[in-house]
């Protein structure tokens, strides 16, 4: 019951931005793409998707803004406190039997979760033997993560969460205040390596103990949620961790069967085969 | 017209007036509800849904990412994500507020008459912000049938009244009354 006329004009622009630029979102989920390119019709002053599809194919500069539209995840520091809490719980004490750590953040868009993981290894004394894969489609929000530069205004909100979350610390001890924002302490990036990853056409480059893609999979459509748990799971130690959002669930996926829930309310799974 | 989904929107007083528009359908109906409730993003899981399944006949299933829209079924926006109907299913967003809002109840609606047109019925209850009128324009621009709380009976009028303004709310009344149109819609009869 969909207005066809526009179901077909989305997926010819989705095709002409994978043919033309290679970025390919043609199994994302419809109804948040869609959301997502009216957001850009409108921003562009044009009428229609096709016109924004003309738009993107003569100006690439352009196709730059409608690829931060479509590819940048919103995300808070220590979102969903309880999960960061259930990390500590559960997961950190299988940490600690590793002597080097390896955890890969998919999707990291501009570093939120990657910088409260990073002050809670930390917390735990784990942080200098680990390395934070932090990896995103979109370049120009990794260069924003590895910056460790935050809105201020957020801070507030996000030393609540910090503190929901069991942090030990005085929040305001990880970053000072400049004038455009908050930087944090630069031994917090020391362990992170920020590189462009493509879920939806790169393969693994690595196996790790922990992988972490927290609402990044909800913007999939289910086929290509499936190619991606099965990465996951071929990308994991055995006993490796995954850690999904909390709306999201790897049952009634092919890969459930390799997993055992951790933590079935925050999301935590565990690697059995 | 066929009802194919109902999909209902509250704020401010929302949740009781929701209890009291659901309470009187009985327990078996052929239609999925789909409900944004504007909640704290702090809710506990689980809290709204076990409240509401004490109060109302109509299964309250737990919403996940892709969970399958099933009839008779009250589906309930999580706290602090966007829901939406996408091919007989719901989809889940973190996309940034709308209308200072997560769960948008415009957000719901959009994609609702996106995807199922004139087999949408939409309703607006009780809220002190504008969230859902635009939604309800597009409900009803879309072919489907449109309803708001009579602002005079609502804990605050805002929301409704900005849905009427509009001029795309079909029917304006009193949460029993609206309840009754319902039923007769989806072809049950209230239970009281």
């Amino acid at each position: 019951m969909r207005v066809p006329r526009e179901d077909l004009e989305i997926d010819l622009l989705l095709e002409a931005v994978y043919r033309e630029y290679g970025f390919d979102f043609r199994q994302y989920a419809r109804a948040s793409i869609r959301r997502r390119l009216w957001k850009r019709v409108y921003a562009e002053n044009i009428a229609t998707i096709s016109g924004l599809q003309e738009l993107v194919l003569h100006d690439s500069s352009c196709m730059e803004r409608l690829l931060l539209d479509l590819s940048i995840n919103v995300t808070s520091m220590f979102r969903d406190p309880s999960f960061f809490a259930s990390f500590r719980a559960n997961v950190v004490p299988a940490l600690r039997t590793y002597p080097f750590i390896r955890i890969w953040n998919a999707g990291c868009s501009t570093g939120e979760e990657t910088f409260s993981l990073a002050i809670l290894l930390s917390e735990v004394g784990l942080y200098e033997r680990t390395r934070i894969y932090a990896t995103d489609i979109n370049e120009s929000v990794l260069r924003q993560a590895a910056s460790g530069l935050f809105p201020l205004a957020k801070m507030r909100e996000y030393t609540e969460n910090y503190l929901a979350a069991g942090g030990s610390r005085s929040f305001s001890e990880y970053y000072v205040s400049r004038y455009d924002g908050a930087q944090f302490d630069r031994s917090l990036t020391d362990n992170m390596v920020f590189a462009q990853h493509n879920l939806v056409s790169d393969r693994s480059f690595n196996e790790f103990h922990v992988i972490i893609c927290r609402n990044v999979m909800i913007y999939f459509d289910k086929q290509l949620q499936e190619r991606v748990y099965t990465l996951f799971s071929d990308s994991l130690a055995h006993l490796g961790v995954l850690a999904l959002g909390r709306k999201e669930s790897i049952n009634y996926t092919a890969q459930s069967h390799r997993f055992e829930a951790l933590d079935q309310q925050e999301k935590l799974y565990r690697k059995l085969r | 017209m066929t009802v194919e989904l109902v999909v209902i929107g509250g704020s401010w007083g929302g949740f009781d007036a929701l209890c009291a528009l659901l309470s009187p359908l009985p327990a078996h109906s052929e239609v999925p509800f789909v409900v944004a409730l504007h909640r704290s993003a702090k809710t506990q899981d689980g809290t709204l849904e076990h409240m509401l399944a004490d109060c109302v006949g109509l299964e309250v299933v737990t919403v996940e990412d892709k969970t399958p829209l099933r009839p008779g079924c009250v589906h309930l926006a999580p706290a602090d994500y966007h829901l939406l109907i996408e091919d007989g299913s719901l989809a889940l967003s973190t996309d940034a507020l709308v209308q200072y809002s997560r769960p948008s109840i415009d957000v719901l609606f959009d994609s609702a008459a996106e995807e199922y047109a004139a087999g949408v019925v939409g309703i607006l209850l009780t809220g002190a912000n504008s969230d859902g009128a635009a939604g309800i324009s597009r409900i009803k621009l879309r072919g489907g049938l449109t309803m708001a709380q009579d602002p005079a009976s609502a804990t605050k009028s805002a929301m409704p009244q900005a849905a009427i303004d509009t001029g795309h709310v079909d029917w304006v009344g009193p949460v029993p009354m609206l309840a009754r149109r319902l039923a007769t819609l989806i072809g049950v009869e209230v239970t009281r």
